[in-house]
């Protein structure tokens, strides 16, 4: 999050969100954080496309990258992969 | 009221609801989104008709409750429309979540509410527990004494709304005034579309750390932006001490509306925020809210004749509520007698009672403030208890410790 907080006069009208996503790190909030076995991981892509917060990266080809800040730890990707190869470990 | 006629205005037979749907009608809304629920539904009948036949050139949206029909009035407006939709009771407590979403992200939505009695039980009558309920959802409240006012203040209310970028809620009493057929006049069509003119779109500045942007405030592929998402205690407060602090800075806007109005129409409502009746040199006044009101005024004239020295003052905008205007106005009284048409549950008095007493607790000469409540689930307000309002409070001595807040018209 942007270290230079505005007050009150500054903001834009309307709730417009002027803060993007990225800089809000909800993943703060996580309890268990997934942890990927690449050996086991058959690059199918569930997991990026099942993440409600679209907290996965990836180019399509490799094993994906949890982003951990923003991973709210809900464990879906765990749940819907199909070989096992995600593990949700605790924070 | 000034009368200073400035152009030909038609007299039209309406009812409170029809008079509003011809200001709608007439004031170049783009999108109505609708859900019928009594009285409101001559209102949005009529739109669907004049949309139907031709005569208005506008989308009609039927949704399938309340809290759709503002949600679709206000994605509508967010993309740059005028929208309008028209609610009562329990259908504006259905809308509750987006009255604050509106409101919070300043979308100029109009909406018109024929006050009547929230559940349980069931009851279609008038009094003002629903917007009174919404009074601390961010959106204006200008309250409608008859049909002429109501399709005057809905004409004005576009205006309002877009200048100040606040939603606004029309009110008028469930049928008192919107199934009561009155003389209203009515503007020429193109009067009326060049007062409220085509919806122009703000724009907005992102803050220095975004690189000084400037972008119009509204849905665009073009300047894509988010509207209200995640806001933590980070931003939260500021957002709300904004809407706030701008809220109180629609007062001018209100009263320049007011005055446009006045001198296309002859219909000026001055003083903007609160009408006095037969104020000067009164001991007693009463005060209160919309259609009520007509009746109290008779009853100052007959009092008047008898020699008591009474008055009337009718409170038109209770959001934002006029405080300044009332301690300037009630402080020279003997006594204030507050009508509530609705309850505050555990609350000392109604709110009208509460806001007008807090006004005015830092004077140091105020008047004796009593709140009557009346009319619940439309209950008549006779004339013979409006007198023994009067002679109470030209009798009151001093004003009390605890306040005293009566039912008037309840069966013990
Ligand atoms: S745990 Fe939930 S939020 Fe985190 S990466 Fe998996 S699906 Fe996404
Ligand atoms: S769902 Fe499992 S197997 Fe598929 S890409 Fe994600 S981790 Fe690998």
């Amino acid at each position: 999050m942007s270290s230079q907080l505005v007050g009150w006069r500054d903001l834009p009208l309307g709730a417009v969100a002027f803060i993007s996503s990225k800089e809000y790190p909800t993943g703060e909030w996580a309890v268990f954080q997934p942890k990927i076995d690449e050996k086991k991981c058959i690059k199918c892509g569930l997991c990026w496309m099942y993440c409600p917060d679209s907290a996965y990266r990836w180019d399509g080809e490799g094993v994906p990258v949890p982003d951990l800040d923003h991973c709210k730890g809900c464990g879906i990707c765990e749940v819907e992969c199909p070989t096992k190869a995600i593990e949700m470990i605790r924070v | 009221m000034a009368v200073l006629k400035k152009v030909e205005q038609v007299m039209m037979a309406l009812n409170g609801d029809e008079a509003v749907a011809w200001a709608v009608k007439q004031s170049n809304v783009d999108v109505v989104s609708a859900y019928p629920i009594t009285p409101q539904t001559i209102i949005v009948e009529r739109i669907s008709e004049f949309v139907n036949n031709g005569e208005m050139d506008a989308e009609f949206i039927h949704v399938e409750s309340e809290h759709s029909a503002l949600t679709a009035a206000w994605g509508a407006a967010l993309a740059g429309a005028r929208a309008f939709t028209a609610t009562a009771a329990n259908g504006l407590a259905l809308m509750w979540e987006i009255l604050y979403i509106t409101a919070s992200t300043r979308v100029p939505v109009v909406m018109a509410v024929v006050n009547r009695a929230l559940s349980a039980p069931i009851n279609i009558h008038n009094d003002h527990s629903d917007t009174m309920g919404a009074r601390d959802s961010g959106w204006i409240q200008i309250y409608s004494e008859d049909a002429q006012e109501a399709y005057d203040n809905t004409i004005m209310a576009f205006k309002i709304a877009e200048e100040s970028l606040f939603p606004v809620m029309v009110t008028l009493d469930g049928f008192t005034i919107s199934h009561t057929l009155q003389n209203v006049s009515v503007l020429p069509d193109d009067v009326v579309s060049d007062f409220v003119g085509v919806r122009r779109i703000p724009r907005i500045k992102l803050p220095r750390i975004h690189g000084d942007k400037e972008i119009p405030l509204m849905f665009n592929p073009k300047y894509p932006i988010t509207f209200g998402p995640l806001d933590l205690y980070d931003y939260y407060f500021e957002h709300k001490v904004q809407q706030n602090e701008a809220m109180k800075e629609t007062f001018p806007i209100i009263e320049r509306v007011h005055k446009e109005y006045g001198e296309i129409s002859g219909r000026s409502y001055e003083p903007v925020f609160m009408v006095p009746y037969r104020t000067e040199d009164a001991d007693a006044i009463i005060l209160g809210l919309s259609s009520t009101m007509s009746v109290v005024k008779k009853v100052v004239d007959d009092l008047r004749e008898r020699g008591k020295k009474v008055g009337a003052i009718r409170l038109r905008v209770f959001r934002p509520f006029p405080a300044d205007f009332l301690r300037r106005e009630l402080s020279k009284f003997h006594a204030v007698g507050v009508l509530d048409r609705c309850i505050s549950f555990g609350g000392e008095g109604g709110p009208l009672f509460n806001e007008v007493r807090s006004a005015l607790y830092g004077l140091p000469s105020r008047p004796i403030v009593h709140n009557y409540i009346y009319g619940l689930g439309g209950r008549d307000l006779p004339r013979s208890l409006i007198v023994k309002i009067y002679e109470e409070l030209l009798s009151a001595r001093a004003e009390p410790e605890v306040p005293v807040v009566k039912y008037v018209g309840v069966r013990e």
